[in-house]
């Protein structure tokens, strides 16, 4: 039924839309998403500087860098969140920066993301978060809605906890309740914002092995931002490294780790130059 | 600091002026533009006239009496010298029909109602939820901004219209009660002097201060600085900009309706 509704919304697309959509072929190598010469600035500080970037289709993504080098800021363009003031983000062939916000809206149905803090809507309790979005964009009965997110909530293992608020749950229980928001509708493109920071080794390795599982379950199209070194080479597919507003490097984990450049080794080594042991 | 520094200071503050008012026109034009288009959320509608309409009736009545019980007082010992205590009634009802209700009312909204406005859509934005309604393609105009300015629209005359019944009883109390003026002077003193375009005026007054205080309050609230100094900011500014909005456009309305 799930997919029913969805497959339906997807259909709904405006002409435009659907028309490029058509076009395009998808092949299962094919990026899902594309940044072209992507710049952005804010006052006279340039964040993002001519980056391209290809996300490969039904695989986990993660981007690391620099605290402060943009990475949130480059996530959120991937989902039309931000504009860039020059270049291309294209979503399976769609330029998303210059749709209007119906337009952008029907594209962003695609998506779902888990933001750094979660982002659970205070008012409600965990379990209308996770059907918000089964109210908002599906036209299923209270019981089918009441069924899937129960379902949700086992799978990320916060079964008996709906009736708690946001400001009852630790961040750990917060995440996975965001986790639990983003996958109801079931999104082809899931957008991770710093999905452990806050949270003890522990937790962020349980909060990893979510991610995965649903991520193979599923075989949605995943980026994440991380600052989780080394854990992260252990879930993602391919790492990048977001540098100067660039991505310096993109490959899979265990050849991102034998990168000669410099700067790349220097931080996934915490710092210490290359050749100095850990 | 040179004349030409202050100049380029004026120029700058000139722009930035410029620019926030043409952004505020925006933000209104998009939230009417929402207002109007499915799917109507008349949940949040009726919870934000509840929020401010219900939860800000009590210090509508408080203001409201001691507002009508001052003027009653006043009123009295002014028109005293003139031997015209039987006038206390028109003075105290078109007092509050015309300028004190509405504006009065406006101001205790925007302290109660508005600030929490600013304060809980500007956390909103910094804690990522409206990026989150953004991502789910829900507008948050249309899910947050839009309910609450047409609350407000709605619910200010209604707010006013019990402003003015208790502030007119509360001139009652102290004029008639207390110190002694003809209650019939009082109420038909009332009822000749207040005709309905007075009433009319005071609608139209509620109506346009619950759409400044709504707009300026979620704009501020929607256009918050990311910290919690930013936030603090926002909410002050609201509720400056909004309480002196509504008494310079009270002052146009009135050059217009007299």
């Amino acid at each position: 039924m799930k997919e029913q509704e969805v497959s339906a919304s997807r259909s709904d697309m405006t002409g435009r839309v659907t028309a490029q959509t058509s076009q395009d072929s998808r092949t299962a190598s094919s990026p899902v998403i594309r940044l072209v010469n992507v710049s952005k600035s804010f006052n006279d500080q340039v964040v993002l500087d001519g980056l391209n970037l290809e996300i490969p289709r039904g695989k986990l993504t993660t981007i690391i860098g620099r605290s402060g080098g943009g990475k949130s800021v480059l996530l959120k363009h991937l989902i039309g969140l931000l504009r860039p003031d020059e270049g291309q983000v294209l979503v399976e062939g769609i330029d998303i920066t210059r749709l209007g916000q119906r337009e952008l809206n029907e594209i962003r149905k695609k998506f779902a993301m888990l933001f750094q803090g979660a982002a659970l809507f205070d008012s409600l309790s965990v379990f209308e978060n996770v059907a918000f979005p089964l109210r908002e964009k599906t036209k299923l009965k209270d019981e089918e809605i009441t069924a899937k997110v129960l379902d949700c909530l086992e799978q990320v293992g916060l079964t008996g906890m709906g009736q708690k608020f946001p400001s009852e749950l630790s961040g750990g229980m917060r995440k996975r309740a965001g986790l639990a928001r983003a996958l109801v509708l079931g999104p082809e493109i899931m957008l991770f914002d710093e999905p452990t920071t806050g949270l003890d080794p522990m937790l962020a390795r349980t909060i990893h092995d979510l991610i995965l599982q649903t991520q193979r379950r599923y075989r949605f199209t995943s980026v994440m931002i991380s600052h989780e070194i080394p854990e992260v080479f252990g879930i993602s597919d391919y790492v990048a490294m977001l540098l100067d507003g660039k991505i310096a490097e993109m490959a899979p984990p265990e050849q991102f780790v034998r990168t000669q450049n410099p700067s790349i080794q220097e931080f996934i080594n915490g710092g210490k130059p290359v050749g100095v042991a850990r | 600091m040179t004349i030409a520094e202050a100049t380029a200071s004026l120029g700058a503050f000139s722009l930035w002026m410029i620019r926030e008012m043409g952004r505020m026109m925006l933000f209104i034009a998009q939230t009417i533009m929402w207002m109007v288009r499915p799917p109507f959320r008349l949940f949040q509608l009726f919870k934000q006239m509840h929020f401010i309409g219900v939860k800000s009736l009590f210090v509508i009545v408080l203001t409201g009496a001691f507002t009508g019980m001052v003027l009653g007082l006043q009123g009295y010992y002014s028109l005293r010298k003139f031997g015209a205590e039987g006038l206390l009634g028109s003075a105290v009802a078109l007092s509050i029909i015309r300028e004190l209700g509405p504006v009065l009312s406006a101001l205790m909204v925007t302290g109660r109602a508005g600030s929490a406005m600013t304060a809980e859509i500007g956390l909103m934005r910094i804690t990522e939820q409206i990026d989150a309604l953004d991502t789910m393609a829900v507008s948050p105009m249309q899910y947050l901004v839009a309910p609450k300015v047409l609350a407000g629209v709605l619910v200010m005359p209604l707010l006013v219209a019990i402003f003015d019944l208790i502030g007119i009883y509360g001139g009652h109390l102290v004029g008639v009660e207390l110190l002694g003026v003809s209650s019939g002077a009082y109420t038909s003193s009332m009822q000749s002097a207040v005709e309905w375009k007075d009433v009319y005026g005071g609608i139209l007054k509620s109506l346009s201060f619950g759409l400044i205080v709504t707009w300026v309050c979620t704009y501020k609230g929607f256009n918050t600085g990311m910290s919690a100094e930013g936030l603090g900011k926002a909410t002050t500014e609201a509720v400056v900009l909004a309480s002196v909005l509504v008494l310079i456009w009270d002052y146009f309305l009135t050059s217009v309706l007299l």
